[in-house]
Protein backbone atom coordinates (compact mmCIF):
# COMPACT_ATOMS: atom_id res chain seq x y z
CA UNK A 1 0.00 0.00 0.00
CA UNK A 2 2.61 2.58 1.07
CA UNK A 3 4.69 1.00 -1.84
CA UNK A 4 1.23 2.02 -4.21
CA UNK A 5 1.76 5.92 -2.45
CA UNK A 6 4.89 6.21 -3.23
CA UNK A 7 5.13 4.65 -6.76
CA UNK A 8 2.18 7.40 -7.55
CA UNK A 9 3.89 10.52 -6.07
CA UNK A 10 7.23 9.65 -8.45
CA UNK A 11 4.62 9.41 -11.70
CA UNK A 12 3.42 12.50 -10.65
CA UNK A 13 6.13 14.02 -9.71
CA UNK A 14 7.82 12.88 -13.00
CA UNK A 15 4.57 13.84 -14.75
CA UNK A 16 4.97 17.84 -13.36
CA UNK A 17 8.73 17.75 -14.41
CA UNK A 18 7.78 16.39 -17.60
CA UNK A 19 5.20 19.46 -18.59
CA UNK A 20 7.26 21.88 -16.76
CA UNK A 21 9.88 20.82 -19.46
CA UNK A 22 7.36 20.41 -22.39
CA UNK A 23 6.50 24.39 -21.31
CA UNK A 24 9.81 25.26 -21.67
CA UNK A 25 10.03 23.75 -25.18
CA UNK A 26 7.10 24.85 -26.20
CA UNK A 27 8.91 28.89 -25.87
CA UNK A 28 9.92 29.40 -29.70
CA UNK A 29 13.54 29.87 -29.07
CA UNK A 30 14.28 29.48 -32.52
CA UNK A 31 12.71 32.98 -33.40
CA UNK A 32 14.21 35.94 -30.95
CA UNK A 33 11.14 38.15 -31.54
CA UNK A 34 8.64 35.55 -30.70
CA UNK A 35 10.45 34.27 -27.52
CA UNK A 36 10.67 37.81 -26.16
CA UNK A 37 7.09 38.22 -27.28
CA UNK A 38 6.29 34.53 -25.39
CA UNK A 39 8.75 35.50 -21.96
CA UNK A 40 6.72 38.98 -21.93
CA UNK A 41 3.65 37.58 -21.93
CA UNK A 42 4.32 35.23 -19.20
CA UNK A 43 5.93 37.59 -17.00
CA UNK A 44 3.01 39.95 -17.24
CA UNK A 45 0.92 37.29 -16.53
CA UNK A 46 2.96 36.62 -12.94
CA UNK A 47 2.35 40.38 -12.36
CA UNK A 48 -1.05 40.06 -13.27
CA UNK A 49 -2.14 37.60 -11.05
CA UNK A 50 0.63 37.38 -8.39
CA UNK A 51 -1.39 38.47 -5.03
CA UNK A 52 1.62 39.20 -2.68
CA UNK A 53 3.40 41.33 -5.00
CA UNK A 54 0.22 43.68 -4.76
CA UNK A 55 0.28 43.79 -1.18
CA UNK A 56 4.35 44.63 -1.51
CA UNK A 57 6.08 40.85 -1.42
CA UNK A 58 7.89 40.67 -4.75
CA UNK A 59 9.58 37.46 -3.29
CA UNK A 60 7.11 35.10 -5.04
CA UNK A 61 6.79 36.81 -8.06
CA UNK A 62 10.34 36.15 -8.71
CA UNK A 63 10.80 33.02 -8.02
CA UNK A 64 8.21 32.49 -10.94
CA UNK A 65 10.18 35.07 -13.11
CA UNK A 66 13.30 33.83 -12.43
CA UNK A 67 12.12 29.95 -13.28
CA UNK A 68 10.86 31.70 -16.85
CA UNK A 69 13.39 33.81 -17.76
CA UNK A 70 16.20 32.88 -16.57
CA UNK A 71 17.57 29.82 -19.39
CA UNK A 72 17.25 32.67 -21.85
CA UNK A 73 19.20 34.96 -20.90
CA UNK A 74 23.24 34.91 -21.30
CA UNK A 75 24.61 35.81 -17.66
CA UNK A 76 27.86 35.48 -18.42
CA UNK A 77 27.88 37.63 -21.79
CA UNK A 78 26.17 39.91 -19.74
CA UNK A 79 28.50 39.99 -16.45
CA UNK A 80 31.48 40.31 -19.03
CA UNK A 81 29.90 43.25 -20.70
CA UNK A 82 29.57 44.90 -17.12
CA UNK A 83 33.12 44.25 -16.02
CA UNK A 84 34.97 45.43 -19.25
CA UNK A 85 38.22 45.12 -20.08
CA UNK A 86 39.27 43.74 -16.43
CA UNK A 87 37.40 40.71 -17.84
CA UNK A 88 40.28 39.53 -19.53
CA UNK A 89 42.71 39.53 -16.33
CA UNK A 90 40.15 37.15 -13.91
CA UNK A 91 40.53 34.02 -13.27
CA UNK A 92 37.85 31.40 -14.44
CA UNK A 93 36.87 30.90 -10.70
CA UNK A 94 36.56 34.91 -10.23
CA UNK A 95 34.30 35.09 -13.54
CA UNK A 96 32.12 32.92 -11.86
CA UNK A 97 31.68 34.55 -8.74
CA UNK A 98 31.11 37.51 -10.70
CA UNK A 99 28.65 36.09 -12.66
CA UNK A 100 26.89 34.83 -9.79
CA UNK A 101 27.35 38.26 -8.01
CA UNK A 102 25.97 40.62 -10.80
CA UNK A 103 22.93 38.08 -11.18
CA UNK A 104 21.88 38.44 -7.49
CA UNK A 105 22.73 41.92 -7.30
CA UNK A 106 20.22 42.77 -10.31
CA UNK A 107 17.53 40.60 -9.17
CA UNK A 108 18.52 42.91 -5.71
CA UNK A 109 18.09 45.84 -6.90
CA UNK A 110 15.09 45.39 -9.47
CA UNK A 111 13.17 43.07 -7.55
CA UNK A 112 11.82 46.65 -5.40
CA UNK A 113 10.99 48.10 -8.67
CA UNK A 114 8.47 44.93 -9.64
CA UNK A 115 6.43 46.30 -6.59
CA UNK A 116 5.65 48.93 -9.31
CA UNK A 117 3.71 47.31 -11.59
CA UNK A 118 0.92 49.57 -12.96
CA UNK A 119 -0.99 47.95 -15.32
CA UNK A 120 1.66 48.72 -18.15
CA UNK A 121 0.97 46.66 -21.73
CA UNK A 122 3.85 46.04 -23.88
CA UNK A 123 4.28 46.96 -27.83
CA UNK A 124 5.81 44.53 -30.13
CA UNK A 125 7.97 46.53 -32.99
CA UNK A 126 8.42 44.15 -36.06
CA UNK A 127 11.42 42.59 -36.43
CA UNK A 128 14.06 43.44 -39.39
CA UNK A 129 16.14 40.61 -39.90
CA UNK A 130 17.47 38.60 -42.58
CA UNK A 131 18.11 34.72 -42.13
CA UNK A 132 21.97 34.49 -41.43
CA UNK A 133 21.81 37.15 -38.82
CA UNK A 134 23.69 36.19 -35.77
CA UNK A 135 22.60 38.89 -33.51
CA UNK A 136 19.54 41.42 -33.58
CA UNK A 137 17.82 43.98 -31.65
CA UNK A 138 14.36 42.82 -30.88
CA UNK A 139 12.30 45.87 -29.80
CA UNK A 140 9.47 46.58 -27.62
CA UNK A 141 7.20 49.64 -26.22
CA UNK A 142 6.30 50.07 -22.34
CA UNK A 143 3.10 51.66 -22.25
CA UNK A 144 1.62 53.06 -19.09
CA UNK A 145 -1.23 55.53 -18.78
CA UNK A 146 -0.82 59.13 -18.83
CA UNK A 147 2.88 58.59 -19.58
CA UNK A 148 4.80 58.72 -22.75
CA UNK A 149 5.72 55.03 -24.08
CA UNK A 150 9.50 53.72 -22.78
CA UNK A 151 11.03 51.50 -25.37
CA UNK A 152 12.73 48.61 -23.97
CA UNK A 153 14.88 46.67 -26.87
CA UNK A 154 16.55 42.99 -26.40
CA UNK A 155 19.89 42.68 -27.42
CA UNK A 156 19.61 39.23 -28.46
CA UNK A 157 22.47 36.75 -29.43
CA UNK A 158 22.51 32.91 -31.17
CA UNK A 159 24.15 30.27 -29.66
CA UNK A 160 23.60 26.99 -31.91
CA UNK A 161 20.00 27.13 -33.11
CA UNK A 162 18.97 29.36 -29.41
CA UNK A 163 18.50 32.79 -28.97
CA UNK A 164 19.49 34.29 -25.76
CA UNK A 165 18.91 37.92 -24.09
CA UNK A 166 22.70 39.48 -23.51
CA UNK A 167 21.28 42.93 -23.13
CA UNK A 168 18.40 44.72 -22.00
CA UNK A 169 18.32 48.63 -22.98
CA UNK A 170 15.95 51.04 -21.34
CA UNK A 171 15.13 54.12 -23.08
CA UNK A 172 19.04 53.93 -24.93
CA UNK A 173 20.09 52.86 -21.39
CA UNK A 174 21.75 49.96 -21.48
CA UNK A 175 21.37 47.68 -18.17
CA UNK A 176 24.72 45.81 -18.43
CA UNK A 177 26.92 48.53 -20.16
CA UNK A 178 25.65 51.20 -17.52
CA UNK A 179 27.53 49.62 -14.71
CA UNK A 180 31.00 49.47 -15.82
CA UNK A 181 31.59 52.99 -14.63
CA UNK A 182 30.64 51.38 -10.98
CA UNK A 183 32.75 48.30 -11.54
CA UNK A 184 35.72 49.93 -13.18
CA UNK A 185 35.67 52.10 -10.09
CA UNK A 186 35.66 49.01 -7.42
CA UNK A 187 38.02 46.96 -9.29
CA UNK A 188 40.59 50.16 -9.04
CA UNK A 189 39.59 50.69 -5.32
CA UNK A 190 40.09 46.37 -4.48
CA UNK A 191 40.99 44.42 -7.68
CA UNK A 192 38.43 42.47 -9.45
CA UNK A 193 38.19 40.73 -5.39
CA UNK A 194 36.95 43.58 -4.47
CA UNK A 195 34.09 44.05 -7.01
CA UNK A 196 33.38 40.35 -5.91
CA UNK A 197 33.21 41.89 -2.49
CA UNK A 198 31.12 44.88 -3.22
CA UNK A 199 28.56 42.24 -5.16
CA UNK A 200 28.51 39.71 -2.70
CA UNK A 201 27.61 42.19 -0.01
CA UNK A 202 24.34 42.41 0.85
CA UNK A 203 24.46 45.46 3.14
CA UNK A 204 25.47 48.58 1.03
CA UNK A 205 27.58 50.15 3.83
CA UNK A 206 30.20 46.98 3.77
CA UNK A 207 30.62 48.63 -0.05
CA UNK A 208 33.78 51.29 0.56
CA UNK A 209 32.35 54.75 -0.05
CA UNK A 210 34.24 56.23 -3.26
CA UNK A 211 33.74 59.91 -2.42
CA UNK A 212 37.17 61.53 -3.03
CA UNK A 213 37.63 63.88 -0.67
CA UNK A 214 36.29 62.29 2.69
CA UNK A 215 38.50 60.22 4.11
CA UNK B 1 12.09 91.56 -13.68
CA UNK B 2 11.81 88.14 -16.18
CA UNK B 3 15.42 88.03 -16.23
CA UNK B 4 15.49 88.20 -12.54
CA UNK B 5 15.20 83.94 -12.04
CA UNK B 6 17.65 83.47 -15.02
CA UNK B 7 20.10 85.98 -13.81
CA UNK B 8 20.13 84.05 -10.27
CA UNK B 9 20.14 80.69 -11.64
CA UNK B 10 23.42 82.23 -14.11
CA UNK B 11 25.07 83.42 -10.55
CA UNK B 12 24.42 80.11 -9.11
CA UNK B 13 25.96 78.15 -12.33
CA UNK B 14 28.86 80.55 -12.36
CA UNK B 15 29.51 79.71 -8.71
CA UNK B 16 29.58 76.00 -9.38
CA UNK B 17 31.77 76.84 -12.37
CA UNK B 18 34.26 78.62 -10.54
CA UNK B 19 34.12 75.48 -8.02
CA UNK B 20 34.77 73.13 -10.82
CA UNK B 21 37.66 75.24 -11.68
CA UNK B 22 39.38 74.60 -8.19
CA UNK B 23 38.25 70.67 -8.50
CA UNK B 24 39.83 70.65 -12.40
CA UNK B 25 43.35 69.24 -11.59
CA UNK B 26 41.75 65.63 -10.07
CA UNK B 27 42.89 62.96 -11.71
CA UNK B 28 41.03 61.95 -14.17
CA UNK B 29 39.55 58.24 -13.33
CA UNK B 30 36.72 58.38 -16.32
CA UNK B 31 37.13 60.24 -18.81
CA UNK B 32 33.61 61.04 -18.66
CA UNK B 33 33.88 62.40 -15.68
CA UNK B 34 36.75 64.49 -14.77
CA UNK B 35 34.84 66.88 -12.76
CA UNK B 36 33.69 63.95 -10.57
CA UNK B 37 34.47 65.39 -7.11
CA UNK B 38 32.69 68.64 -7.75
CA UNK B 39 29.87 66.65 -9.16
CA UNK B 40 29.80 64.15 -6.15
CA UNK B 41 29.06 66.64 -3.72
CA UNK B 42 26.45 68.31 -5.64
CA UNK B 43 25.00 65.14 -6.31
CA UNK B 44 24.75 64.84 -2.51
CA UNK B 45 23.33 68.57 -2.16
CA UNK B 46 20.79 67.88 -4.61
CA UNK B 47 19.83 64.67 -3.22
CA UNK B 48 19.16 66.23 -0.16
CA UNK B 49 17.27 69.05 -1.54
CA UNK B 50 15.31 66.26 -3.54
CA UNK B 51 14.75 64.01 -0.12
CA UNK B 52 13.99 67.12 2.05
CA UNK B 53 11.85 68.76 -0.03
CA UNK B 54 10.72 68.02 -3.99
CA UNK B 55 10.70 64.31 -3.21
CA UNK B 56 7.69 64.52 -0.80
CA UNK B 57 5.94 67.24 -2.11
CA UNK B 58 5.98 65.17 -5.35
CA UNK B 59 4.51 61.84 -3.33
CA UNK B 60 1.86 63.95 -1.97
CA UNK B 61 0.98 65.51 -5.27
CA UNK B 62 0.58 61.81 -6.58
CA UNK B 63 -1.91 60.69 -3.72
CA UNK B 64 -4.09 64.01 -3.82
CA UNK B 65 -4.38 64.59 -7.64
CA UNK B 66 -6.34 61.74 -9.73
CA UNK B 67 -4.46 60.48 -12.37
CA UNK B 68 -6.49 62.00 -14.73
CA UNK B 69 -5.77 65.19 -13.83
CA UNK B 70 -2.23 64.65 -13.58
CA UNK B 71 -2.26 63.30 -17.33
CA UNK B 72 -4.14 66.76 -18.25
CA UNK B 73 -1.16 68.85 -16.13
CA UNK B 74 1.41 66.26 -18.02
CA UNK B 75 0.04 67.60 -21.47
CA UNK B 76 -0.52 70.99 -21.13
CA UNK B 77 3.27 71.13 -20.11
CA UNK B 78 4.38 68.86 -23.05
CA UNK B 79 2.34 70.96 -25.15
CA UNK B 80 3.53 74.15 -24.22
CA UNK B 81 7.44 72.17 -24.82
CA UNK B 82 6.31 70.97 -28.31
CA UNK B 83 6.90 74.50 -30.06
CA UNK B 84 10.46 74.31 -28.55
CA UNK B 85 10.90 71.08 -29.86
CA UNK B 86 9.81 71.36 -33.41
CA UNK B 87 11.74 74.60 -33.70
CA UNK B 88 14.89 72.48 -32.99
CA UNK B 89 13.85 69.84 -34.81
CA UNK B 90 13.99 72.53 -38.06
CA UNK B 91 17.25 74.03 -36.58
CA UNK B 92 18.53 70.28 -37.20
CA UNK B 93 17.25 70.38 -40.86
CA UNK B 94 14.74 67.83 -39.74
CA UNK B 95 11.77 69.97 -41.43
CA UNK B 96 9.22 66.69 -41.50
CA UNK B 97 10.01 65.98 -37.74
CA UNK B 98 9.37 69.96 -37.12
CA UNK B 99 6.40 70.33 -39.16
CA UNK B 100 5.20 67.58 -37.07
CA UNK B 101 5.61 69.02 -33.90
CA UNK B 102 3.97 72.43 -34.61
CA UNK B 103 1.28 70.62 -36.10
CA UNK B 104 0.77 68.79 -32.79
CA UNK B 105 0.79 72.04 -30.66
CA UNK B 106 -1.85 73.04 -33.20
CA UNK B 107 -4.22 70.36 -33.30
CA UNK B 108 -3.72 69.89 -29.54
CA UNK B 109 -3.80 73.31 -28.67
CA UNK B 110 -7.46 73.88 -30.23
CA UNK B 111 -9.17 69.77 -30.59
CA UNK B 112 -7.24 68.92 -27.56
CA UNK B 113 -8.53 72.33 -25.39
CA UNK B 114 -4.98 73.93 -24.28
CA UNK B 115 -3.59 71.01 -24.84
CA UNK B 116 -4.72 69.20 -21.98
CA UNK B 117 -5.79 66.18 -24.40
CA UNK B 118 -2.80 64.62 -26.44
CA UNK B 119 -4.81 64.14 -29.70
CA UNK B 120 -2.43 64.70 -31.65
CA UNK B 121 -0.66 61.17 -30.33
CA UNK B 122 -3.50 59.37 -31.26
CA UNK B 123 -4.01 60.95 -34.91
CA UNK B 124 -0.19 59.66 -35.11
CA UNK B 125 1.45 62.49 -34.47
CA UNK B 126 4.60 61.17 -32.68
CA UNK B 127 5.60 63.18 -29.62
CA UNK B 128 9.45 63.95 -30.32
CA UNK B 129 12.16 64.89 -27.43
CA UNK B 130 14.42 67.58 -28.86
CA UNK B 131 16.28 70.59 -27.22
CA UNK B 132 18.88 73.22 -27.91
CA UNK B 133 21.57 71.11 -26.72
CA UNK B 134 20.78 68.51 -28.91
CA UNK B 135 20.36 70.78 -31.64
CA UNK B 136 24.50 71.89 -30.76
CA UNK B 137 24.83 68.03 -30.85
CA UNK B 138 23.82 67.87 -34.08
CA UNK B 139 25.75 71.11 -35.12
CA UNK B 140 28.86 69.27 -33.81
CA UNK B 141 29.42 70.70 -30.61
CA UNK B 142 31.00 68.07 -28.54
CA UNK B 143 28.75 67.40 -25.30
CA UNK B 144 32.55 68.00 -22.60
CA UNK B 145 32.38 67.12 -19.16
CA UNK B 146 29.36 65.29 -17.13
CA UNK B 147 28.10 68.46 -15.01
CA UNK B 148 25.77 68.32 -11.78
CA UNK B 149 24.03 71.42 -12.03
CA UNK B 150 22.94 73.30 -8.63
CA UNK B 151 19.26 71.99 -8.10
CA UNK B 152 18.47 70.57 -11.71
CA UNK B 153 20.88 67.39 -11.68
CA UNK B 154 22.97 65.84 -14.50
CA UNK B 155 23.62 67.56 -17.62
CA UNK B 156 27.10 67.77 -19.43
CA UNK B 157 28.34 71.12 -19.87
CA UNK B 158 26.70 71.90 -23.43
CA UNK B 159 23.71 71.14 -22.10
CA UNK B 160 23.83 73.43 -18.67
CA UNK B 161 25.34 75.97 -20.38
CA UNK B 162 22.49 76.32 -22.99
CA UNK B 163 19.98 76.08 -20.07
CA UNK B 164 18.95 79.46 -20.25
CA UNK B 165 18.27 79.60 -24.07
CA UNK B 166 16.27 75.71 -23.40
CA UNK B 167 14.21 77.86 -20.37
CA UNK B 168 13.98 80.71 -23.15
CA UNK B 169 12.29 78.59 -25.56
CA UNK B 170 9.99 76.56 -22.92
CA UNK B 171 7.33 79.42 -23.04
CA UNK B 172 7.21 79.89 -19.66
CA UNK B 173 10.06 82.62 -19.66
CA UNK B 174 7.84 84.68 -21.22
CA UNK B 175 5.04 84.94 -18.28
CA UNK B 176 5.52 88.15 -16.81
CA UNK B 177 3.90 87.77 -13.80
CA UNK B 178 6.50 86.28 -11.74
CA UNK B 179 4.26 84.86 -8.96
CA UNK B 180 1.92 82.57 -11.55
CA UNK B 181 5.11 82.01 -13.71
CA UNK B 182 7.02 80.46 -10.32
CA UNK B 183 3.97 78.93 -9.36
CA UNK B 184 4.10 77.28 -12.95
CA UNK B 185 7.50 76.44 -12.59
CA UNK B 186 6.89 74.92 -9.41
CA UNK B 187 4.22 72.57 -10.58
CA UNK B 188 6.17 71.83 -13.58
CA UNK B 189 8.68 70.22 -11.55
CA UNK B 190 6.48 68.41 -8.89
CA UNK B 191 4.89 67.04 -11.98
CA UNK B 192 8.29 65.85 -13.46
CA UNK B 193 9.33 64.51 -10.00
CA UNK B 194 6.31 62.46 -9.90
CA UNK B 195 6.91 60.19 -12.96
CA UNK B 196 10.23 59.48 -11.98
CA UNK B 197 8.97 58.60 -8.48
CA UNK B 198 8.79 54.58 -9.88
CA UNK B 199 12.81 54.86 -10.66
CA UNK B 200 13.53 55.48 -6.96
CA UNK B 201 12.92 51.81 -6.27
CA UNK B 202 15.99 50.46 -8.50
CA UNK B 203 18.20 52.96 -7.18
CA UNK B 204 17.76 52.21 -3.97
CA UNK B 205 20.37 49.10 -3.93
CA UNK B 206 23.21 50.52 -6.35
CA UNK B 207 26.41 49.58 -5.63
CA UNK B 208 27.21 53.18 -6.41
CA UNK B 209 23.98 55.64 -6.88
CA UNK B 210 26.20 58.59 -8.45
CA UNK B 211 28.08 56.74 -11.06
CA UNK B 212 24.96 54.87 -11.96
CA UNK B 213 22.85 57.93 -12.46
CA UNK B 214 25.93 59.65 -14.44
CA UNK B 215 26.49 56.51 -16.54
CA UNK B 216 22.77 56.19 -16.92
CA UNK B 217 21.90 60.17 -18.13
CA UNK B 218 25.10 59.82 -20.31
CA UNK B 219 23.65 57.05 -21.88
CA UNK B 220 20.44 58.24 -22.15
CA UNK B 221 21.62 61.77 -23.86
CA UNK B 222 23.21 60.38 -26.48
CA UNK B 223 20.59 58.05 -27.60
CA UNK B 224 18.16 61.04 -27.50
CA UNK B 225 21.29 62.82 -29.64
CA UNK B 226 20.67 59.94 -32.08
CA UNK B 227 17.28 59.87 -32.23
CA UNK B 228 17.47 56.45 -30.89
CA UNK B 229 19.98 55.17 -32.85
CA UNK B 230 23.28 55.69 -30.89
CA UNK B 231 25.89 53.96 -32.37
CA UNK B 232 26.58 50.78 -29.86
CA UNK B 233 29.26 47.80 -30.31
CA UNK B 234 29.31 45.23 -28.09
CA UNK B 235 32.80 44.15 -26.76
CA UNK B 236 34.11 39.94 -26.94
CA UNK B 237 36.18 40.44 -24.26
CA UNK B 238 37.34 36.38 -23.63
CA UNK B 239 39.94 37.51 -26.64
CA UNK B 240 43.06 37.79 -24.51
CA UNK B 241 45.09 40.99 -25.61
CA UNK B 242 47.80 42.55 -23.59
CA UNK B 243 46.90 46.24 -22.45
CA UNK B 244 48.57 48.47 -19.64
CA UNK B 245 48.00 48.41 -16.06
CA UNK B 246 45.56 50.66 -14.45
CA UNK B 247 47.51 53.23 -12.82
CA UNK B 248 46.87 53.77 -8.85
CA UNK B 249 43.46 55.80 -7.83
CA UNK B 250 45.10 58.98 -6.62
CA UNK B 251 42.64 61.51 -4.35
CA UNK B 252 43.80 64.78 -4.77
CA UNK B 253 43.96 67.86 -2.74
CA UNK B 254 41.64 69.74 -5.25
CA UNK B 255 38.80 67.17 -5.07
CA UNK B 256 38.68 67.55 -1.38
CA UNK B 257 39.03 71.86 -1.67
CA UNK B 258 36.02 71.29 -3.95
CA UNK B 259 34.25 69.06 -1.19
CA UNK B 260 34.81 71.93 1.46
CA UNK B 261 33.78 74.81 -0.58
CA UNK B 262 30.57 73.42 -1.47
CA UNK B 263 29.96 72.22 2.23
CA UNK B 264 30.36 75.85 2.79
CA UNK B 265 28.25 77.30 0.22
CA UNK B 266 24.73 78.33 1.42
CA UNK B 267 21.86 78.85 -1.27
CA UNK B 268 19.70 81.40 -0.48
CA UNK B 269 16.37 81.17 -1.76
CA UNK B 270 13.93 84.29 -3.40
CA UNK B 271 12.65 85.03 -0.04
CA UNK B 272 15.93 85.23 1.35
CA UNK B 273 16.13 81.87 3.52
CA UNK B 274 18.89 79.20 3.42
CA UNK B 275 18.11 76.39 1.62
CA UNK B 276 20.58 74.15 2.43
CA UNK B 277 21.36 73.23 5.64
Amino acid sequence: MNRGVNAMKNLLAALCLSAASALAWALPTDKPDALVKALTEEVLQVLRTDEKLRAGDASRAIESIEKIVLPHFDLRRMTMLAVGRDWRDATEAQRDRLVKGFYDMLVRTYSNALTEYRNQTVDFRPLRMSPEDRSVRVQTEIRQPGGQPVPVDYMMEKNGSEWKVFDVVVAGVSLVTNYRGTFAQEIRNGGIDGLIRALESRDKSLVPASTPGKS
Amino acid sequence: MANSILSRAFVLLLASVMLVMTGCASNPRNPDDPLEGYNRAMFKFNEGVDKAVLKPVAKAYEKVVPQMVRTGIGNVFSNLGDIWVGLNNLLQGKIGEGMSDLMRFAVNSTFGILGIFDVASEMGLEKHDEDFGQTLAVWGVKEGPYFVVPFLGPRTVRDAAVLPVDFYGSGLAQIDHVPTRNTVLAVRAIHTRSELLGTDRALEGQLDKYAFVRDAYLQNRRYKVHDGNPPVEYEDFDRKESRPRNLPNYETYADAMALAAIGRMEFVGADGRTLNQ
